[in-house]
């Protein structure tokens, strides 16, 4: 199972939002299926009769009063790191052609 | 011979006492941060500091001297300077996460531990060094430049809060904050040779940290003795209503005065047998296991106790891990902040370009690593598989900790490595973490205390203990600090 193909290193680059070069793609294979053939050994093991585990604590759907909080910042200030920005709202790179 | 005697490092006193002295009038909050910014000027070579925020904490370290001088409380940590890892969202520079992909990014906000320190006084003075969005365990994966082993400096801090560790290693600060994933406080705190705690999942608030692994990631503090990282998580601990996985304290976290009381202590700890297998350095091996024989001589029941999938657990950490990793690492994508190609016609190639030159390849492998174990055809076989058996592992630490009150072991494999020396195997470099990402997993809290040296380089002695007995295990590190004296 842990063959993976230059395909396979493309398909995930793509789910991954990755644009890699030719020689990454190679470099990848070999790296990714290194991992993934170590990770691996996880099949061996017996977990018949076992819960999954997402959260530790123990915790489930934490909920607070529903009120309107300050978070002490502006829009101004979220927007300070935009590469690119428009009356107050970000501005993105066109999405049809 | 203690570490501190290895290098030649400035010495500060307990943060209590620089506390008192500040409250006193003895020194300055301005002359401690003056102090504190010269020590990082002159220790430039080692790259523990990414930026300092000197205009900011000199202005916070007056406003701290005249609320002193007009006689109003200035804090449990009045005029401490402190340094916190550079994924910690925090004013008066900016926000790395030693990541290309964030360079110029400056906090809108800061992290709710950053506030907290600073409500009681203290004065962030850097930003530390850290493996580009703490993926790594030696900094040698940050957009930065690796850290220097104050001890030796041909080999590295560790990771990935080394550059928090090292600061401290070298005196920079009295404390600094790193974060614990996978081992990132533990690890360098062994290989640098001070005290590094990783608390209970969910006792310190993450809000405005850069997240990696959201079921895994905790704040820990690194100080030079457990009596200071104990007093530091005093002023941490809680829950946050911006941080809803956080949980509940306890009324106090502070050891000083408390003299030392054996009744109280642990009377059973177990060493973990698969921590000392052949997979550990014998000088590693040798050094923790005289610990245990220092603890037994001081009265401390010591028994062998076995958690098979321990084995198991470091695969388990590499599917779960990279699997929260993609997912967290999503949002860096050229729109609203962080690096952005610039002449990206589309969209998507906007996301794809942007993406391929912010992130290094570490960051790249685990995003992948962590889209495919969550891709459809494989998310039974890896991610679902991966949570069963974190199940397991938590059921068999739980059953060990029916028989004793706290678990033991090394923290790493090895000393510090050399620079260089596991850069082409990122494999070889994930290993190093063994011993320390079952404790994550499990989310129970654990510290690294130094306890020897092998081959001139400091090694920590990990103690874990259940979840939320952070004070327990707290007072039972310090005890161990005195035994080992």
């Amino acid at each position: 199972m842990s063959n993976i193909s230059k395909d396979d290193v493309k398909n995930i680059a793509k789910l991954s939002r990755l644009k890699l070069s030719d020689e990454e793609v190679t470099k990848y294979q070999a790296e990714l299926e290194a991992i993934l053939h170590y990770v691996e050994k996880l099949q061996s093991a017996d977990t018949s009769g076992l819960e999954p585990t997402y959260q530790v604590t123990g915790l489930v759907n934490v909920l607070r009063a529903d009120e309107e909080i300050d978070y002490g910042t502006s829009k101004k200030e979220l927007l300070k790191n935009a590469p690119s920005q428009e009356n107050g709202h970000f501005k993105v790179k066109r999405m049809v052609g | 011979m203690s570490h501190k005697s290895l290098i030649s490092s400035h010495e500060w006193d307990a943060i209590e006492k620089i506390v008192s002295d500040v409250n006193s009038g003895k020194i300055t909050a301005i002359e401690l941060v003056e102090k504190s910014l010269k020590l990082i000027e002159d220790s430039k070579e080692y790259n523990a500091i990414i930026s300092v925020t000197e205009e900011r904490a000199k202005k916070r370290a007056e406003e701290v001297d005249a609320k002193i001088k007009s006689g109003m409380n200035a804090g449990k940590l009045a005029g401490v300077p402190f340094i916190a890892k550079d994924n910690f969202l925090a004013f008066g520079g900016e926000t790395t996460a030693a990541s290309n992909i964030l360079r110029g990014f400056e906090a809108p906000y800061q992290a709710t531990a950053i506030e907290k320190l600073e409500a009681e006084g203290a004065i962030l003075v850097a930003k530390a060094n850290l493996d580009a969005f703490a993926h790594g365990g030696s900094t040698e994966n940050s957009d930065f430049g690796t850290t220097l082993n104050p001890v030796d400096s041909t080999r590295v801090a560790g990771g990935s809060s080394g550059g928090s560790v090292a600061s401290v290693t070298l005196g920079l600060a009295p404390f600094s904050l790193g974060t614990d994933t996978g081992g990132s406080v533990r690890e360098p705190a062994s290989f640098c040779g001070v005290v590094g705690y990783k608390p209970t999942y969910g006792l310190v608030s993450r809000y405005g940290v850069v997240a990696m692994a959201s079921s895994t990631d905790v704040i820990g503090p690194i100080a030079n003795t457990v009596e200071d990282v104990a007093y530091v998580l005093d002023v941490l601990a809680g829950r946050d209503s911006k941080d809803s996985t956080t949980i509940d304290r306890e009324l106090s976290y502070v050891l000083s005065g408390s003299l030392q009381n054996t009744a109280h202590i642990a009377h059973r700890v177990g060493v973990v047998k698969e921590f000392l297998g052949d997979g550990v350095d014998k000088e590693v091996r040798e050094v923790v296991q005289d610990a245990a024989d220092q603890l037994k001589k001081s009265g401390v029941e010591i028994v062998e106790v076995s958690i098979p999938s321990i084995d198991l657990a470091l695969a388990c950490y590499y599917i779960i891990v990279p699997a929260e990793v993609s997912s967290n690492l999503s949002r860096y994508d050229g729109q609203r902040y962080g690096f952005s190609k610039p002449d990206a016609v589309e969209l998507e190639d906007s996301y794809n370009e942007s993406r391929a030159i912010g992130f290094n390849p570490e960051n790249k492998r685990r995003i992948m690593i962590g889209t495919y174990v969550l891709s459809s055809g494989y998310y039974d076989a890896y991610y679902k598989k991966a949570a069963l058996l974190r199940t397991k592992l938590i059921n068999e630490v739980n059953k060990a900790f029916e028989k004793v009150d706290f678990l033991v072991g090394p923290v790493a494999p090895t000393i510090a490595p050399k620079v260089g020396e596991n850069a082409s195997d990122p494999l070889k470099m994930y290993l190093l973490d063994i011993m320390t990402v079952p404790v994550n997993l499990c989310g129970v809290p654990a510290i690294s205390v130094p306890c020897g040296s092998a081959k001139g380089m400091p090694v920590g002695l990990q103690i874990i203990a259940p979840m939320r007995k952070d004070k327990e295990l707290l007072e039972f590190a310090k005890y161990y600090e005195g035994v080992r004296k």
